[in-house]
This record gives structure tokens, sequence and C-alpha cells, in this order.
């Protein structure tokens, strides 16, 4: 009876020991998949941390900095912005107009896609109503609706009532016009917004497929595009267009962290880093030297009331001019922010076309007179104050700096309302929910007054989460929007502007600043009015 | 044996349902709409934001979307991301690998080295070894990963030059390697500790005392009657260790730049990318519960009492 026992017990134990065996063979066969190394870069490129684009790489949907650096590699639009942000003509020979409504676009002769396709008025107007069409759900649609036409591929609800806009004519290879709703006298300015992009007949036939391996007519042509990877492109030799490629290619490479791509820099095993984490924000001067650079561009963070919050409903405005006077800028920006933010100057940053020095005070720190104004407007009801924001974006440290200060120039009880990351704080901000402030921020679209004032504070905009709403700015808008000169509009817009100053839908705070470092590889670094690195002018040494 | 492990197979159903539908129903609840976030801070488009949502089918209600993920998984279709239109199963395809090759060295360095270490240090408890061993175990488990991270990153790349900071590769098991070490010195610690007392407590049994007093030569009585029975403790340990070097690689991954699994996870989370969230969590449930078969099969292997019927 034993030994029949322990025989079974024996043969128990072996047939785990080769169920076992066989469960650790899969694990291990599941292992060793294959799949190619990257092997570095080709000699003469530039390598850069760019994350991976979060949609496919096309022009009409790609919204966000990390796609938009590709997109610029592989495109080159009607018009482009120079490092200044001022506007100049690319593949447009010219774009002209009598009364801002009907615009009459000229291309320049000899440009070609990657592939060698001929780029035609067609290229153009054919991407254009497909990246407006509202079935083709491209993110950038809204971009194309001054043109005529627009509601009808793009309608509010329901199916497209036609397949193009009628605004768009095509003259003839090289010639075609814009024949928009109402005059808009910058219209010029938004075609350097990298949507109104070509494309290639190839790419109607199979947009998906396109989206992942791009044909454009920009000054680098695309290699290959490892998920998660990185993204190569290749300097164009046939490029036409005045901003050439000084170095031999781009490889995008997709970094899980800041602080990883950082420590590659600082070895020089990656070539540019266009942002840096807090953690080595103090440091950044220390490691890099003259090969850290911080450079001011057209982007503003403020703190927006919401007007129909309990602490804001109704303000007297000057409640809001003390509070601004009682946040001292100056000493926040050059500790809690290391420096990588200039204490704000108006309702946008000196980059921005239109910008004007405004002859007020309110942005200086004065606690008497803080306490002052407060008092005259009334006083904030339940003396208490908060400020919404997302914990997932860095900003809490001066969320609570900026409430410190209030607090000990106003004495008004001031707390950071932290969401747990930005989508939170999205819906708490669409659904009304915000108590007081929220943190608000813009970077320009194209560095025109304009973009930084009817798109926050229209009483229409998306974008007014505060809810401000005032006739007279409204009509200002409205009269900007109808002047026939980008100069009249400029002019009544900095009006508006100015009137902004004692309205105070926004308290804004301080402007961006992009703190990139490179390695001792590379040259000619430089960084455009949005922030980014103009990877085409980058020297390999 | 074959019928228990069928049978332990078969359990798996009910909780790989049950673990879908609990996450779903998750990422349902988390506030926050992923396809309005698409158009971040700058303006959005509400014409558009419904269009997009009514072709991803996120208008409809929670069951119809869970049903159509569900019959979806059926036909091998984990879903398409909301953002880069990639199929789900690409990008987990991706990420796999590289957080199995990770974790797959992470775990033999701790097996290999956290036994040996423990071994040495049970064989000579009390003595100086032992105290070393419990001074080094003690460090490794009250210095958070990152400090690691970051102190392996400025010896190893900065000082000593010998790598670079970062995973260039993270197909090449060497340059795996740092990152590795880092993820197992935690475990490494509680497996040193555990296999520790377990062999300084079995060398008292009855059955040691009974094998040496056999005259049987000192490596048998330590390899096969010594370590084969402390080691269950420590193999319990290890099963559930495995999942959570895979899931708990997101702070390691950053430091070194690999983009497996957890990365994924995390990127998924804060864009609300269910589907994605769905399946890589789901998958990890999987593992678990097949480390756990493995873990029970291998007592038998260590414990010949034990078996399965």
């Amino acid at each position: 009876m034993r030994a029949a026992r322990s025989v079974r017990f024996r043969r128990a134990a072996t047939t785990a020991r080769w169920s076992a065996l066989a469960v650790a063979v899969a694990l291990t066969a599941a292992a060793c998949g294959s799949g190619a190394g990257d092997g570095g870069k080709p000699a003469g490129y530039v390598s850069i941390d760019v994350t991976e684009p979060q949609k496919p790489l096309v022009p009409g949907n790609t919204n966000e900095t990390q796609g938009a650096y590709v997109i610029n590699a592989l495109f080159t639009g009607l018009v482009e912005y120079n490092a200044k942000g001022k506007l100049e003509n690319a593949n447009a020979e010219s774009i002209t107009t009598d009364d801002s409504r009907t615009w009459t676009v000229k291309l320049r002769k000899g440009w070609t896609f990657h592939n060698g396709e001929d780029v035609t008025a067609r290229s153009y107007v054919d991407a254009w109503n497909w990246f407006a069409d509202i079935r083709n759900n491209q993110q950038n649609s809204f971009w194309f609706e001054d043109i005529k036409g627009y509601q009808d591929v793009h309608p509010e609800k329901g199916d497209p009532r036609a397949k193009a806009m009628s605004g768009l004519k095509v003259v003839d290879d090289h010639t075609f016009t814009i024949e928009l709703t109402h005059p808009v006298s910058y219209f010029k300015y938004k075609l350097g917004y990298y949507t109104f992009a070509p494309l290639p007949h190839g790419f109607y036939q199979d947009p998906k497929k396109y989206g992942q391996h791009p044909v454009g007519n920009g000054p680098y042509t695309f290699e290959e595009w490892t998920h998660k990877k990185l993204i190569q492109v290749k300097a164009w030799k046939g490029y036409k267009g005045v901003h050439k490629a000084k170095n031999k290619g781009l490889q995008f490479r997709n970094y899980t962290s800041y602080e990883g791509a950082y420590q590659d820099v600082l070895s020089n095993t990656l070539d540019i880093s266009p942002q840096v984490a807090p953690k080595d924000l103090p440091m950044r001067k220390n490691d890099f030297g003259d090969r850290s650079i911080d450079q001011p561009f057209a982007g503003t963070q403020t703190i927006a009331p919401a007007f129909y919050s309990k602490p804001f409903k109704d303000v007297d405005p000057k409640v809001l001019q003390g509070l601004s006077m009682a946040i001292d800028r100056k000493t926040i920006t050059r500790t809690v922010l290391n420096r990588t933010r200039v204490p704000a100057t108006g309702f946008m940053p000196p980059e921005v076309t239109g910008y004007q020095k405004l002859k007020t005070d309110i942005f200086d720190y004065d606690p008497k007179k803080a306490r002052k104004l407060i008092k005259e407007g009334g006083g904030v009801p339940g003396n208490k104050l908060w400020i919404q924001f997302n914990a997932d974006g860095g900003h809490k440290e001066w969320v609570t700096a900026v409430c410190d200060s209030i607090r000990k120039a106003t004495g008004i009880e001031c707390v950071g309302d932290s969401k747990p990351d930005f989508q939170t704080d999205l819906d708490a901000r669409d659904a009304e929910q915000i108590k007081a402030f929220y943190r608000s921020g813009w970077v320009a679209d194209y560095p025109l007054n304009v973009n930084f004032l009817k798109e926050l504070y229209a009483t229409q905009a998306q974008t007014n989460y505060g809810k401000f709403s005032d006739k007279e700015i409204d009509a200002l808008f409205r009269k900007g929007d109808k002047a026939t000169t980008l100069d009249g509009t400029i002019k009544v817009y900095q009006e508006a502007e100015r009137k902004l100053a004692e309205k105070m839908p926004t308290i804004p705070l301080w402007d961006y600043k992009a703190n990139v470092v490179h390695s001792k590889d590379v040259g000619n670094v430089k960084v455009n009015y949005k922030g980014d690195v103009i990877l085409s002018d980058v020297t390999v040494k | 044996m074959g019928r228990y492990v069928a049978r332990r197979l078969l359990q798996m159903i009910p909780v790989f349902i049950g673990s879908t539908l609990l996450i779903f129903c998750m990422m349902y609840a988390l506030p926050g709409d992923p396809v309005k976030a698409l158009w971040g801070e700058q303006s959005s488009d509400p014409a558009q934001i419904a269009a997009l949502k009514h072709h991803l089918g996120l208008d409809q209600p929670l069951w119809w979307q869970y049903w159509h993920y569900l019959t979806g998984l059926f036909h091998g279709d984990f879903g398409t991301q909301i953002a880069s239109q990639r199929p789900v199963a690409d990008v987990i395809a991706q990420a796999f690998p590289v957080t199995i090759r990770l974790t797959l060295f992470a775990f033999v360095f701790t097996v290999v080295a956290g036994i040996l270490l423990g071994l040495a240090a049970g064989l000579r408890a009390e003595k100086a070894l032992d105290r070393l061993v419990l001074v080094f175990t003690l460090l490794l488990i009250s210095i958070p990963s990152f400090v690691l991270g970051f102190l392996f990153q400025y010896v190893f790349a900065f000082q000593l030059g010998w790598v670079t900071p970062t995973v260039q590769d993270s197909e090449s098991f060497s340059q795996l390697m740092l990152p590795a070490v880092v993820l197992a010195a935690l475990s490494l610690a509680y497996v040193t500790r555990l296999t520790r007392t377990s062999v300084a407590e079995n060398l008292r049994a009855d059955y040691i005392r009974t094998a040496v007093a056999k005259g049987l030569p000192r490596r048998r009585v330590v390899g096969v009657h010594l370590l084969r029975n402390s080691l269950i403790p420590v193999v319990t340990f290890l099963g559930t260790d495995i999942g959570s070097l895979m899931a708990g690689a997101v702070v390691t991954e950053g430091i070194f730049n690999v983009p497996g699994i957890g990365n994924a996870v995390f990127q998924a989370l804060t864009r609300r990318e269910g589907s994605t969230v769905v399946g890589i969590v789901t998958l990890i449930v999987l593992v678990y519960l097949a480390a756990s078969l493995l873990v029970d099969l291998l007592y038998a292997v260590l414990d010949p009492r034990i078996r399965y019927a």
C-alpha cells in the first residue's frame, strides 16, 4: 500500500515538473520576439526628443506640439512665419485681396511633392475640402470656418449637404481664389497655420495608410516611423523653399520622460531636448552653460475668474485689478518658476504682432493699492478664493505661491483646487463647476493680437470657460473683424485690449519661455515665436 | 494532473470576463472626456466632437459599449485608439515584448542573486555575513526605486561611462541590464530575507539532522534537502511578484526610457484611452493567473507530498 502511494506521488511530481517547464518555455519564447534595433542615427542627422505624435500624420488632424514638429518638417504651406513671427510667402508667389473677402492665391511654379507630383491649385483646394468635411473627423476642420460653404460640408448637425466648399475656386493650375463669408483682414495670418497644407492625389485613395507614410512638399521627406520609438525624415534635395535643411535629416525620438532625455543630451547621446523637467531646471545652466537656451515665446499663463461663481458673480473689475496687484510676479517667476517665465505686461506676450505697452499699473505688485482697490470694489464675498488647476501639469507650485501672495497682501483666504488631471479639469470647466479662478493658458495659433483676444474673451468663444461677456468688447471685436486692412484690425483690437484692462476678463500672470538644451554635436539651435526649435536651421558639427 | 490544469485554465474565463467588465466600468466612471481633450487648451469644435464620438461609439450606453468591446475581442479585435487610430492590438504587441524582456531579466536576477544571498546568510545565521546582508537588504527596501535609478545612471553612465544613460534599443538585453537591476532591487531584498529565514529555520529541522547523520555530503544536504524545502515561501512570493514587476515598472521605464507596458498604461490612462487600458490590464491579470498556476505546480515539484488530482 505504502509503496504504491509513493509511486503515485512521484508520477504526480514528474508531470508537474513537465507542465512547469512547458509554461516556462512558452514565456521565454514570447520574450524572444523579433524586431530590428534602431542602431543609432545616420551621420549628419539631428536627433530631438519629441514624444510619439498622438495622431496619424495628417495636417488636418495634428494639433499637438509633437505632431506639429513632424508635420512642419514634411509640409510647407502658402506662407510661413520667420523666426521673429513675421509672415513670409513660401509656396505662394502672392496672396492678394481688395476687400479682405475674396483672396487670390498665385503659387510658385516648379514646386513638387516628394513623389514628384506637381503642387497645383488643385492640391490645395482638394485638401482643404477634405479637411473641412465633417465625415473625415479632422480636428482642425474649424480652421476653415471663414470660407464660404463651410457650413455645407461641416454642418452643426447631420450629414454634409455638399462635397466641396463653394468659396474655393481653381482658376488655373497655379491660381485659386478663396471667398470668405465675411471680410477677415488677417486671413493671411491664419494661412500660416500648417493645416492649410496641400496634399498629393495618392492621399485620397488611402488616407489611413498615408497617415503612417505621409508624402508632403516640405524640406524633409519621410523615411520611417517605428511607433513609440522614432520617426526619421531625410533632407530633401528637391526643396524649392527658402528655408532649406541645413542638416542631412532629423530623428524624432520618443522619450517617456523629459528627465531621460535630459540625461541623454548631457551625455551627447541625444542632440536636442526641447523641454526641461522641473527637477533639472535649477541645474541646467550649470550642466550646459550656453547650450541651455531660454527664450520667451508667444504663450501666456493667466488665472481666469468664472463669472458665474459665488466670489465673482457681478464682480466689480476693481476687485480683480486689486487681486492682480496682490500677486508678486517678479519674485514667483524668479524663485518658484526658476526664471522659466517672464512677468506679464498685458493680455498677450511681446512676441505677438499688435502687442502694446498698456499704460496701467495693474501688473505691478502693490499690496497697499491692492487692498484699497478690493475695498472700493466691495471685497470678495465669503473672503475666500480658489484656483482650479490640473495636478498632472506641474502647476501646483506656482498656484500655491500665487495664493500665498494674495493671502499675504490682502488677507483673503486662497487655496488651490486641484483636479487629478487635465481631462477632469476640462470637465469641471465644461460643467461650470469652477469655484472662483481656473488656470488658463494660451499659445499663439498665429502671432497676431486677434488670436489672443477673440478666442478667449468673445462671448461665444469656445475657450471662454469663465463666461466673460461684455457687449462693448464684443462690438469692438466685430468692428475689428470688419476692418478691411490688417492695420485697421490690429488697431481696433488694441483698443479692445486697453478696454479689457478695465474689465479684467482674466488676471495675466506671466509669459512662457522655451527651455531648450542641446548637445555638443549640434549648433545654431534657435526657437521660433511658438517656442518650437527651428529644426531645419540646426547644423551638425 | 491534466484535469487539474484544465480546470484551472477554465477558471480563468470568468475571471477574465469579470476583470474586463470591472476595468471597463472604472474607465467609464472616470471623469474627463477623451475626445474633447484632443483639442487641448485651444479652441474646439462641438460639431466635430459629436461626430467623432458617434463614429467611435462613445455616445452609446455603457452596456452597449462593453458588449461591442467583448464581441470584438472574440474576433481578435482589441479596439482602436481614439487619438492615434492605431489598433490597440498593435500597441500591446509593441510594448509587451519589451516589458517581458525587462521583467524576465529582472526576475532571473532576483531569483539567482536573491536565493544565493539568502542561502549564504541563512547558513551563517547571526554571523557577520548575515548582518551585512541584513543591512544591505534593508537599504534596498528603504531606497525608492527612482533614487536608485538616478544613482545608477550617475555612476554607470556619467562617472564610469560604461553605458548610455537611457536605453537606446529596448530589444537589446545588454542595454536592459541597468533598468532590470533597478527594477529587481526591491524583490531581490524580499527574496533574500525570505530565503534566509526559511533556510535558517530548516537547518534545525529533524530531516536535516538525519541527512547529516546519514553521512550525506554537505552539498547534497544543502542543495537538495535544505534548499528544496526552504523554497516554498520564496516561490509563492515570486509568483505574485512577476505580475507586479510587469505592471509596476512605470517609474523605472520613465527613468531609463523603456517604452513598455507600464508606460503604455500610464499614457492611456491620462488620455482616457479606455480600450487600451482594459486590454493591457486584462493581459496582466492573465499573466498573474498563469504565474499563480505555475507556482501551484511548482509546489508539487518542490514537495512531493503535494499532489493534484
